[in-house]
C-alpha cells in the first residue's frame, strides 16, 4: 500500500470501525485512534517528501496510477508536492483537535464522528488527487457531510443555515462540474488524448478562447468555498449555526479547498483565462478582504465576528494568488495554513466559552482571564498571531502577501495592495476589542465566578493548533523552503 | 418455430412460461395455502432472471421483426433485475392484502404479461410489433394501477392511465402512419434508408415523439404522471417509473438513433427544449409536494429530463450512458420506493411529514432512504453521481455547454428538494414518530439489492466499459 492511498483508507476503516460502535466513550476512541494514526501519517508524510523531493525531481511525488474509467481517460491518479504536503499536514493536526474538542458530544455520537470523518476523508483526497474527476468526487464528498453535522448538531437557526451552506456549496461545485468539462474536451488541443490529468493538461496549449470561457466558471466553483465575495453569505450563518468541531474544521481546512482549488485548476491549466480575468476577479477578492473586517466590527456575536474574518482572511489568500506574484504566491500558501490553524483555534476556544457560559454575545461576557486562566490565554495569543504580530504565523503569512502584491509595477495593483493594507488596522480594531473586553474586562456574568477549569482534552486540541502557529512564526523558512519549490512548475506554466 | 426460435426469444418463451406455470399452479394450490404462489411467482422469477445472463447467440426472427443484439439482451436483464427487486419488495404487501381477496396469481401474471410487453417493444424490428409490444406492456399495468378496488383513487388512477395511454397510443400511430406513407415501409432498415427531410417525415417524427413522451413523462406529456402514482399502489406506482420508463427510454432511444437518425437535424432542437422544460417542470413542481409518491413522481419527471442529455448526441457514447444511468436509475429510485413501500404497508403514512424523526426510530430504512435520494441527486461516492456526470459530460461532448449549465443548476435545485427529506428523517425529531418495526425477509432482501447496487455500480468501472462496449452493435 503506498503512502498517499493509506489517506483513503485509514479513515473508511475508522469509519467501519464506527458503525460498529455503540456507546459515546466507545466511538470517540475510535475517532481519536483513527485520527491519531491520520496524524502520524501525515507527519511522517512530511519527512518523507523532504527526503524524496533530495533525488527527486518531478513536480508530484509518490504518485500512483490506475486506470478507473478507461473510456473517459480517467484515472484514480495521486501524488503530492509540497502545497498539499503542508495542507495535508494541517488538516491531521485539525480533525485531530477537533475530535478532541468533541470529547463530550453527547447526542448521536456515532454518526457525528462518521461524519467528520467522512468530511476529512473527502478533503485528503483532494490534496493528494492528480486527476481532475478524482478531485471533483473527493470534493464533493467533503462538502455534503456538512448538511447533516450542521443540521443535526448545529445551534439556531441550523436547518437554514445548513440548508443554504449546502446549496450554495454544491451549487458551486455544480458549475465547477462545467469548467471541468470543458477542460476536458478541449485538453486534446494539441492532439493528445482527451485527459482529466492535471500534470498533462497543463503541458497542452488550451485555445485562448475556451480559457476566457471556463475560467470564470473553474474560479467561481472553488473560489465560493473560500467566501469569494459576493457568494459569502453562507459562511457566516454556517459557522455561527455549526458546532464547535464542525466549524473548526470546516473553517479551517474545508474552505482552504477554495484556495488550493482556484491554485491548481484554475490557475495552473487556464493561465490565459487568469491573465484575462485577474483584473476583475480580483477587485472582488480585495473588496471581500476589506467588507468583511468591517463587518466584523459590526458583529456581537464570537462566531460571527470569527465568520466574518475568515471572509477577509481568506479573500486575503485569493487577492494573493491573483497578484500573479511569486512571494505573494508564497504568502497565501502560508496565510492558508496559518488561517487554517488559527481560525480552528478560535472556533475551540468559542465553543468552551460557549459551553461553560452558555452565550456568545460580546455584551454579556467579560473578565474571562479571571476565571479561565488557561482559555483566556490560548485566546490573546490567537487573537494576537490572527491580527498578524511578529513571531506568529500571521505575520509571515501577510508580509509575504503585501510584499508581493506590492511589487507588480503597474498602478492598478498597488493602489488596490493599499487598499487591502488597510484591513489590517481593520482586524486590530476588532481582535483587540474583543481581547479587551471578553478577556480582560470586568467580569460581568453575574455571581459566577467559577467556570470548570478546561479539561485535558481541550488542552490537548488546543496546544496542538499552537505549535505549529508558533512554529511557522518563529522559523517560517522551514515551511517556505517547502512551498516555494513547489511553485517552480506554476510560475513556469501561468507567469 | 424451431429450435433457434426459441433460443433467440429465450427470455420471452420463459417468462410466457412462467405466466402459465402461476396460472396452473394456483387451480392446484388450496385455499388457505394460497401465500405459496408468492414464494413460487419470486423463486421462477429469479431463476428467469439468474437464466437471462447466460450468453447466447444473436439475431432476428420473422423476416425482421424481431432481433435482438448484445444490447437488448442485456437491457432485458437489466428490467429483469429491476422487477425482480420489484417483486421482492412488494411481496409484503400482495401476502397481506392481494392474496386474501383472492386475486394474487393475477397480480403477477398481469404485471409479466406487461414485462412481456417490453421484451417484445425493445426487440422489435418493425413498427408493427412495437406497437403490439407497446399496447401489451401499457394495458395490463392500468389494471394493476387500479387494483386496489377498496380505495377509489386507485381506480381513478387506473382510468387516467389508460385514458392517457390510449391517447398517447393513438399519437404514435398517427405518427407512424405518416413516417410509412414517407418511406413506404414498417421496417427500421428500410425507414433508416428512405428517410428524407421532409414536411411529412417531420410531422411524424414530431407525433410519434410526442406519443412516446407519454410514457417517458417528459414535460409537456407528464400531467399523468403525479395523480397516477399517487392512486396507484406503490409496487405499480414504482414499476411504472422504473422498468416502464426505462424501457421507453431504450426503445425511444433505439428508435432516434437508428432508425430516425436521417432526421436528427430535427430531434436535437425537439430534445434540447424538451430536455430544458421536463427538467425544470419536474423540479420546480417536486419542490413543494407533501406526499411521497407524488414527489417521486415529479423527482422522475426531471429524471427523465436529465436522460434527454445523453439523447441529444445520438451517438455510441450516448447510448452507453444513458443505459448506464438508467440501470443506476432502477437501483436508486427502487430503494426509495421500497422505503415508501415498507413504511406505508406498516403504518398507511405517506407523507414527507411523517418521516419526521424517522432516523431516532427506524435508523436503517432511513440510512437507505437518504443513500437512494443522494443517489438520485447525484452526490458522490453513490451510483447516481457516475451516472449524472457521464450523461454531462456526453451532452458537453457535442458542446452543448449551455445546456450542461441548465442541467447541473437543475441538480442545484433538485438536492433542495431530496435534502428536505433528509431533513425530515435526520434533522427532526417529533412525538410522534413512526415506531420502531421490523421489516420482513422479502422487504429486506429487496432493499439490500438495491442499496449495494447503489454503492458498488458507479465504483465499479469495468461495468461501464462493459456497457460501452456492447453499445458499438446497434451502429
Amino acid at each position: 500500500m503506498d503512502i498517499l492511498s493509506l489517506f483513503i483508507i485509514v479513515p473508511i476503516l475508522t469509519v467501519v470501525a464506527l458503525v460498529f460502535s455503540k456507546t459515546l466513550e466507545r466511538s470517540r476512541v475510535i475517532a481519536m485512534i483513527g485520527s491519531i494514526i491520520q496524524a502520524a501519517m501525515a507527519i511522517n508524510l512530511v519527512f518523507a517528501y523532504l527526503k524524496e523531493r533530495a533525488v527527486n525531481d518531478d513536480i508530484m511525488v509518490f504518485t500512483k496510477d490506475v486506470v478507473w474509467f478507461k473510456n473517459f481517460n480517467i484515472h484514480y491518479n495521486i501524488g503530492v508536492d509540497g502545497i498539499s504536503v503542508a495542507l495535508l499536514a494541517l488538516t491531521a493536526i485539525v480533525v485531530l483537535a477537533g475530535v478532541f474538542i468533541s470529547w463530550k458530544m453527547k447526542e448521536l455520537p456515532k454518526e457525528f464522528f462518521i461524519s467528520l470523518i467522512v468530511l476529512s476523508l473527502g478533503v485528503y483526497g483532494v490534496f493528494i488527487s492528480i486527476d481532475l474527476f478524482t478531485l471533483f468526487v473527493f470534493f464533493e464528498i467533503a462538502v455534503i457531510p456538512m448538511y447533516l453535522l450542521i443540521g443535526i448538531w448545529g445551534s439556531g437557526p441550523r436547518e437554514y443555515s445548513a440548508m443554504k451552506l449546502t446549496l450554495m456549496l454544491m451549487g458551486a461545485s455544480a458549475i465547477l462540474l462545467v469548467g471541468i468539462l470543458g477542460i476536458y474536451f478541449n485538453s486534446n488541443a494539441d492532439g493528445g488524448p482527451l485527459t482529466f490529468n492535471i500534470l498533462d493538461i497543463a503541458q497542452v496549449n488550451i485555445p485562448i478562447a475556451a480559457q476566457k470561457l471556463f475560467f470564470p466558471l473553474v474560479f467561481v466553483g472553488f473560489a465560493v468555498i473560500s467566501a469569494l465575495f459576493p457568494f459569502h453569505t453562507w459562511s457566516p450563518d454556517g459557522h455561527a449555526s455549526a458546532p464547535t468541531a464542525v466549524s473548526m474544521l470546516h473553517a479551517g481546512v474545508l474552505m482552504k479547498l477554495g484556495g488550493y482549488g482556484v491554485f491548481r485548476v484554475a490557475m495552473y491549466l487556464l493561465p490565459a483565462g487568469a491573465l484575462h480575468w485577474s483584473w476583475f476577479f480580483i477587485i472582488l477578492a480585495a473588496f471581500g478582504v476589506v467588507y468583511g473586517a468591517f463587518a466584523a466590527i459590526k458583529q456581537t456575536d464570537l462566531k460571527y465576528i470569527n465568520a466574518y474574518a475568515s471572509v477577509s482572511h481568506l479573500g486575503l489568500v485569493l487577492f494573493a494568488l491573483l497578484t500573479l506574484n511569486k512571494i505573494a504566491w508564497n504568502g497565501a500558501m502560508i496565510q492558508s495554513l496559518s488561517h487554517g490553524l488559527l481560525t480552528a483555534l478560535f472556533f475551540a476556544l468559542i465553543g468552551m466559552i460557549y459551553g461553560r457560559t452558555h452565550t456568545r454575545d460580546v455584551a454579556k461576557l467579560g473578565g474571562m482571564m479571571k476565571i479561565l486562566p488557561f482559555i483566556g490565554a490560548i485566546y490573546v495569543i490567537t487573537g494576537l498571531a490572527y491580527l498578524g504580530l511578529p513571531g506568529f504565523s500571521g505575520f509571515v503569512a501577510e508580509m509575504n502577501i503585501f510584499v508581493g502584491a506590492f511589487q507588480q509595477p503597474d498602478m492598478f495593483n498597488r493602489i488596490l495592495t493599499i487598499i487591502v493594507v488597510s484591513s489590517i488596522v481593520v482586524t486590530a480594531v476588532y481582535i483587540l476589542r474583543l481581547v479587551g473586553k471578553v478577556m480582560m474586562g470586568p467580569l460581568l456574568i453575574n455571581e459566577v465566578t467559577d467556570l470548570p477549569k478546561a479539561t485535558w482534552y481541550e488542552k490537548t486540541g488546543l496546544l496542538l493548533l499552537m505549535i505549529p502557529v508558533i512554529a511557522i512564526g518563529v522559523v517560517p523558512f522551514w515551511l517556505s523552503d517547502i512551498i516555494m519549490k513547489s511553485l517552480e512548475p506554476f510560475i513556469q506554466g501561468v507567469l | 418455430m424451431d429450435f433457434n426460435s426459441f433460443i433467440l426469444m429465450r427470455h420471452e418463451m420463459l417468462l410466457l412460461a412462467i405466466i402459465l406455470i402461476l396460472v396452473v399452479a394456483e387451480v392446484f394450490t388450496p385455499l388457505h395455502k394460497k401465500t405459496s404462489i408468492v414464494h413460487l411467482s419470486v423463486f421462477l422469477f429469479g431463476i428467469h432472471t439468474a437464466v437471462g445472463f447466460l450468453t447466447i447467440e444473436y439475431g432476428s426472427l420473422f423476416g425482421g421483426m424481431f432481433h435482438t443484439t448484445a444490447l437488448i439482451q442485456f437491457f432485458k436483464n437489466v428490467l429483469n433485475i429491476g422487477v425482480l427487486i420489484l417483486l421482492l419488495q412488494s411481496a409484503d404487501w400482495i401476502q397481506e392484502k392481494i392474496i386474501q381477496e383472492n386475486r394474487g396469481v393475477e397480480f403477477f401474471m398481469l404485471l409479466f404479461s406487461s414485462l412481456l410487453g417490453m421484451y417484445f417493444m425493445i426487440s422489435s424490428g418493425d413498427f408493427l410489433m412495437f406497437y403490439l409490444g407497446l399496447e401489451l406492456s401499457v394495458l395490463p399495468v392500468a389494471a394493476l394501477a387500479a387494483y386496489e378496488t377498496s380505495k377509489r383513487i386507485s381506480s381513478e388512477s387506473g382510468i387516467k392511465l389508460i385514458l392517457s395511454s390510449a391517447l398517447a397510443s393513438g399519437t404514435i400511430l398517427f405518427g407512424i402512419s405518416m413516417l410509412y406513407a414517407m418511406s413506404g415501409s414498417i421496417y427500421f432498415n428500410d425507414i433508416t434508408n428512405l428517410t428524407a427531410t421532409s414536411n411529412l417525415s417531420i410531422l411524424g417524427l414530431v407525433l410519434f415523439f410526442s406519443g412516446l413522451g407519454f410514457k417517458i413523462s417528459l414535460v409537456p406529456f407528464h400531467f399523468w404522471t403525479a395523480d397516477v402514482y399517487e392512486g396507484a399502489p406503490i409496487s405499480i406506482a414504482s414499476y411504472l417509473s422504473v422498468i416502464s420508463k426505462g424501457a421507453a427510454i431504450f426503445i425511444m432511444m433505439i428508435l432516434l438513433f437508428t432508425v430516425l437518425k436521417p432526421l436528427m437535424q430535427i430531434w436535437e432542437n425537439l430534445i434540447y427544449v424538451i430536455a430544458v422544460a421536463t427538467m425544470f417542470i419536474g423540479n420546480l413542481f417536486a419542490l413543494r409536494q407533501q406526499n411521497m409518491k407524488r414527489f417521486l413522481a415529479f423527482s422522475s419527471i426531471a429524471q427523465a429530463g436529465f436522460v434527454l442529455l445523453g439523447l441529444i448526441i445520438g451517438n455510441r457514447l450516448g447510448t452507453a450512458t444513458i443505459v448506464y444511468f438508467v440501470l443506476i436509475y432502477i437501483f436508486s429510485n427502487l430503494a426509495a420506493f421500497g422505503v415508501v413501500q415498507a413504511i406505508s404497508l406498516k403504518t398507511g403514512k405517506e407523507n414527507i411529514k411523517d418521516y419526521e424523526g424517522l432516523y431516532r426510530t427506524n435508523p436503517n430504512l432511513s440510512l437507505v432512504m437518504m443513500l437512494a435520494l443522494f443517489s438520485l441527486a447525484g452526490i458522490p461516492p453513490v451510483a447516481g453521481f457516475f451516472g449524472k456526470f457521464f450523461l454531462f459530460t456526453a451532452a458537453a461532448s457535442e458542446g452543448y455547454y449551455f445546456l450542461v449549465f441548465l442541467g447541473v443548476f437543475n441538480v442545484t435545485i433538485s438536492l433542495y428538494y431530496y435534502l428536505l427529506v433528509v431533513r425530515a428523517m435526520f434533522l427532526r425529531t417529533s412525538d410522534n414518530a413512526i415506531p420502531y418495526f421490523k421489516t420482513k425477509l422479502y422487504m429486506r432482501m429487496g432493499l439490500l439489492i438495491t442499496v449495494v447496487g447503489i454503492l458498488i455500480l458507479g465504483i465499479y468501472s469495468p461495468l461501464y466499459d462493459y456497457i460501452y462496449e456492447l453499445s458499438k452493435i446497434i451502429y
